[in-house]
């Protein structure tokens, strides 16, 4: 506190008025925050109130901020119609497996690739790492017919058969393994490897750690906000994906949740439950987010505040 | 490797010894460069910035590959052998702790990948951090450690592997000035009751002459002199281990018409005379010249050092400093000068032994 905030030093009758400013300022700060919020939040609202009302509700109360809160007319209906008009369950357990094997796999290998280029000598490692960061200006709209035309040629082992076949498409692993190299995850993990002192690897080295012990019990538990970074971002990706699925996919075993989606608007004409098949597909994500935002947010605020 | 092996100190050479970080560099940090590090000893190596006394600490680690030469642990050549195989525990000037794990797991990170049974790591971890006055700190993460503390988990690191030489790089760089002295004298401590060969680099010559057995001065242009710190100290080998060693910088006057004046005060004679003799430069530590009675030089001003102040004197156009205890000194006022004791430097900047008078 400086010496003019001191009570003792204000001048008597002072004090009370620049409390009182102070106060005034801090609530004024909270209400624009919490417009703001209000703002960005509003639309998931609206989404998740109308996923319980009729079409025609939704429509009356379209102007009318009241229409948030639960009411009579609030039912369960929607969400009934929606699992009986497509295998949502399905699509959003296939999703589920996408994403996270997806991000398990992803985090190492990105990471591992990461870990390399950081922190070991070989030769061409800035050009792989130039190369890789170039990939990262390539749409995958460029990529996505050579791509559909490698995998639809590419064996695999089905354990479930016991057999080699030739093709992946119609599959989890065509919306998985294209995508476990993540040029962007890559870019992270090496930003945040780079800051690490390279003394932590030599007295890992010292220690009688090889690079893969240094890798995973070392350098991958101290960048934790980038591990969590990474996993929504990635999580995120494949969650949303709909081009890749839509070209690779056309039977319903292997369905997405965002594939589904444009199905199921083509076979109802219900806002109601439009607004719930999409209430069902976002709540994972924000479950998700809740589970690792602290992480994340420590790895925004630390990229900021570096040195 | 396990506790309770290979722990004798061991001796270390270096033989021939070059250094280039890149081949086509025009500058090798070492050329041929022979050192011996005696079994159980405290060998400093001192000297500035750049002179590549981290380095040469690192190829003894094997954090740095060897150019061309040898480096023997008793007379093993090591050149390829790993960190962990070498038998040597290294200190880092920043720490290196890992910050995701306890003091406790930190101590015992070496312990664990050795594959040591848990009851034997558990019982050197805790006889490490009792040493180092840590155990009240076992569970707690480095981030909620102080400076000081974070350095003796290092050092208990480095100990709880019963390693046959210790190696420092400049560890108490980063601590405050109270924190370096409490820290040098456990590290000193450390030392005679373990009796391990130690190695310690520090560019601070006041930790290399109260620690050290042998310093080995180094400068950019290679290895300068070894000795210990009383021959480093009284018979320096040339201009740079004299103007480097020593409390306050050894007062390095050239023969010269300019320095004849102060050279005639001091009674080192006429330049004229020295430079007959094929003396280049006359070196007196501030210390050892006494302020007398006369008006011989001029005093330019004082630095007050706490018991005593540095006194920078001016003698026919030449500047030199005196260590005085005398409070009653002042700006401006005349006094005489007498040098106790001079070193001689020839025009190559070796000693060159004082003629008998």
């Amino acid at each position: 506190m400086s010496a003019a905030a001191c009570p003792e030093n204000r001048p008597a009758g002072a004090a009370p008025s620049a409390n009182m400013r102070a106060f005034a300022m801090r609530l004024l700060l909270a209400a624009a925050l919490v417009l703001a919020g209000l703002v960005f939040a509003y639309p998931l609202l609206f989404m998740f109130a109308a996923s319980f009302k009729p079409a025609d509700a939704i429509f009356a109360d379209i102007a009318n901020p009241l229409a948030l809160l639960p009411d009579a007319r609030w039912s369960l209906v929607n969400y009934r119609n929606v699992f009986d008009k497509s295998a949502v369950g399905s699509y959003l357990l296939n999703s589920t497996t996408i994403a996270l094997v997806t991000i398990v796999a992803g985090v190492f290998v990105n990471s591992a690739l990461a870990f390399a280029i950081a922190k070991l000598q070989w030769r061409g490692r800035h050009g792989v790492l130039a190369l890789v960061l170039a990939l990262l200006i390539v749409p995958l709209e460029v990529l996505a017919i050579p791509m559909m035309l490698v995998v639809a040629h590419l064996p695999w082992f089905d354990a479930a058969r016991g057999v080699f076949v030739v093709g992946w498409l119609d599959t989890l692993h065509v919306q998985i393994v294209p995508f476990v190299a993540n040029a962007f995850c890559v870019f992270l993990f090496h930003q945040a490897f780079k800051d690490l002192p390279d003394e932590l690897i030599e007295a890992a080295r010292m220690d009688g750690a090889g690079a893969m012990t240094i890798y995973l019990r070392i350098v991958l538990p101290l960048c934790k906000p980038t591990v969590a970074t990474a996993a929504i971002v990635i999580f995120l990706a494949m969650w949303n994906q709909y081009l890749w699925p839509v070209m690779t996919v056309q039977t319903g075993g292997a369905r997405p949740v965002m594939v589904g989606l444009q199905q199921f608007f083509g076979r109802t004409n219900q806002w109601g439950e439009i607004m719930a098949y999409a209430t069902l597909i976002t709540l994972p994500v924000l479950a998700f987010f809740l589970v690792i935002q602290k992480h994340f947010v420590r790895s925004v605020v630390g990229s900021g505040i570096k040195g | 490797m396990s506790i309770g092996s290979q722990t004798s100190s061991l001796a270390i050479e270096l033989r021939g010894v070059h250094k280039r970080y890149d081949e086509r560099a025009e500058r090798a940090v070492f050329s041929a460069l022979d050192l011996v590090i005696p079994r159980g000893s405290f060998t400093v190596l001192v000297g500035p910035s750049g002179c590549g006394k981290s380095t040469l600490l690192r190829m003894i680690a094997g954090l740095e590959a060897v150019s061309a030469g040898e480096l023997l642990f008793d007379g093993v050549r090591v050149n390829d052998k790993p960190p962990v195989a070498r038998g040597v525990a290294m200190v880092f000037q920043n720490y290196a702790l890992y910050g995701h794990m306890s003091v406790y797991d930190n101590i015992g990170f070496g312990l664990r990948i050795a594959g040591v049974p848990k009851a034997e790591r558990h019982a050197a971890i805790v006889d490490a951090a009792r040493q180092l006055d840590l155990e009240a700190l076992l569970q707690r993460k480095p981030s909620m450690l102080s400076g000081g503390q974070r350095q003796r988990v290092a050092i208990g690191r480095a100990i709880v592997r019963r390693p046959r030489a210790f190696l420092f790089d400049e560890p108490l760089s980063n601590l405050d000035a109270s924190l370096r002295g409490s820290l040098r004298a456990e590290i000193a401590q450390l030392h005679q009751r373990l009796r391990t060969t130690t190695v310690y680099v520090t560019h601070d010559q006041v930790e290399a002459m109260t620690l050290a057995d042998q310093i080995v001065v180094l400068s950019p242009q290679g290895l300068e002199q070894v000795g210990t710190p009383d021959a480093l100290y009284d018979t320096p080998g040339n201009v740079f281990v004299a103007g480097f060693i020593g409390g306050q910088r050894m007062n390095l006057l050239p023969v010269d018409a300019m320095h004849d004046a102060a050279l005639r005060a001091l009674g080192a004679g006429q330049a004229a005379q020295l430079a007959l003799q094929g003396v280049a430069h006359v070196g007196v530590r501030p210390e050892d010249i006494d302020l007398v009675a006369g008006d011989a030089a001029r005093i330019e001003r004082i630095e007050r050092l706490g018991a005593d102040s540095l006194v920078h004197l001016q003698a026919g156009g030449a500047r030199f400093t005196a260590l005085s205890a005398d409070r009653q000194l002042a700006p401006g006022d005349l006094v005489g000068v007498a040098a106790r004791r001079q070193h001689h430097f020839d025009g190559t900047g070796r000693r060159t032994p004082r003629p008998a008078p």
